[in-house]
């Protein structure tokens, strides 16, 4: 498994009175598979996961993936680390499905045959080989989260970031997703507020007002949540 | 709406005709267009780009699809030669405009969007000398084809939020929040192409 190493990490937005901080002071080591994160909206937790592929840069501290800083190899890191976000529309770049898949792949030099013979694979996987032609926007929900997952997997990042992907779906279509993602062999770190999700995970952190004030097993850690929330 | 302008799977010869030479014959379509004078010309013209969806295997149903959002501009234009002018001209004009438009969707209904964009990249590598980067033109020319049933599908929720809330048809109302929702999902697009590696 790649290991992730938060080293006293803060970050603001904004400046002068206008500054907010949303993160403070977190260091973490991250080395298991399955990685959860929970806590209320607003608690620092989507910065937090952005900064692990470098899409925010830390304030203060550093992050390093592998030993790559995020910082000074941005390009590096965010070929290792995958990121699927919240509203799959936003992470669909391309007009119909298997050129979405495809996109990624673009400057990989690989040839149109292998670009084609993995975006097959991948859509066999997940379910959207029928779909291959169809434009990406007369997808259903999950299907749409299931090409954006597809369109990163496709490029093979050892770590896949999520950050709330089944907040916008269903209870089967966030089945389906968070089915998909159970049998994935890449180190997977995980933001939900679908607690169920995090059965059989690894580790959860609970993210409370800018800081990690719970790190322990998903039970734990949902107990834990849970009264912080009542 | 959804079925404006989209790629119809294929394998007849113009789906398998390079994107650049469909894109140079439109091209060449629409100058030459200024040339045709007569009624009989710009039927033999309309002739001809039916004659491609019927190669190209589209249903008619496709092709009316994709004049339809047309009427109402050809139809005042139509009214405005036939008042000042001749008979002839207007059927011209009119003729004209639908066979460039039905020539414009049928490029994009046998071309994948990649060949395109592809195309697009290679006519855009001379312009590397003067500080064009042809890549960000084609991803621009995708984002702006993917962009459309995007910002259509915000406007619905737009205007369904203001019905939900009996507001009547304000165009205030309705731009505002369509221009914000449209700016978060530019920026959270933004986000997707940087963790896509797009600036790598």
């Amino acid at each position: 498994m790649p290991v992730i190493d938060v080293d006293r990490v803060s970050h603001a937005y904004g400046e002068g009175s206008n500054r907010r901080v949303v993160l403070s002071d977190v260091s973490l080591r991250l080395t298991e598979q399955r990685i959860g994160i929970v806590g209320a909206n607003g608690s620092g937790k989507s910065t937090f996961v952005r900064m692990l592929n470098g899409l925010v840069l830390p304030t203060s501290g550093s992050v390093r993936v592998d030993g790559l800083d995020t910082r000074k190899s941005g390009r590096e890191v965010r070929r290792l680390v995958g990121f699927c976000f919240t509203d799959p529309d936003a992470q669909i770049v391309m007009p119909t499905v298997r050129e979405d898949v495809a996109f990624g792949l673009r400057r990989r030099g690989l040839s149109k045959d292998q670009v084609a013979a993995r975006v097959a694979g991948m859509l066999a996987t997940y379910g959207l080989e029928g779909h291959a032609d169809h434009p990406a926007h007369l997808l259903s929900g999950g299907q749409k989260q299931l090409l954006a997952l597809s369109s990163v997997l496709v490029t093979e990042p050892a770590v896949l970031v999520m950050d709330e992907p089944t907040t916008l779906l269903d209870l089967r279509n966030a089945a389906k997703v968070s089915g998909a993602v159970r049998d994935l062999p890449q180190q997977v770190v995980l933001v939900t507020h679908h607690l169920d999700l995090l059965d059989g995970f690894d580790r959860v952190l609970v993210f409370d007002e800018t800081r990690v004030v719970y790190d322990g097993t998903p039970a734990s850690a949902v107990a834990h949540y849970r009264e912080l929330m009542a | 709406m959804s079925v404006l302008g989209l790629y119809q799977p294929g394998g007849t010869v113009l789906h398998r005709a390079r994107a650049g030479t469909k894109l140079g014959v439109m091209l060449a379509a629409g100058v030459a267009s200024v040339l045709l004078d007569h009624w009989w010309q710009v039927l033999v013209a309309l002739g001809v780009v039916l004659g491609g969806y019927a190669v190209a295997r589209i249903p008619a149903r496709m092709a009316v699809l994709q004049v339809r959002p047309l009427v109402w501009m050809v139809g005042l234009i139509a009214l405005f030669h036939v008042l000042s002018g001749s008979w002839e001209r207007a059927f011209v004009v009119t003729g004209l405009i639908a066979t460039l438009v039905l020539l414009a969707a049928l490029v994009t209904m046998t071309t994948r969007t990649t060949d395109m964009v592809d195309a697009v990249v290679g006519l855009c590598r001379p312009l590397r000398r003067v500080g064009v980067d042809p890549e960000r033109v084609g991803l621009m020319l995708a984002l702006g084809i993917r962009s459309v049933p995007v910002v259509v599908g915000l406007a619905e929720e737009v205007r369904d939020a203001q019905r939900a809330r009996g507001l009547t048809a304000s165009p205030r109302a309705f731009a505002v929040p369509l221009i914000v929702r449209s700016l978060r999902h530019a920026d959270a697009l933004g986000d997707a192409l940087v963790a896509r590696g797009v600036d790598d």
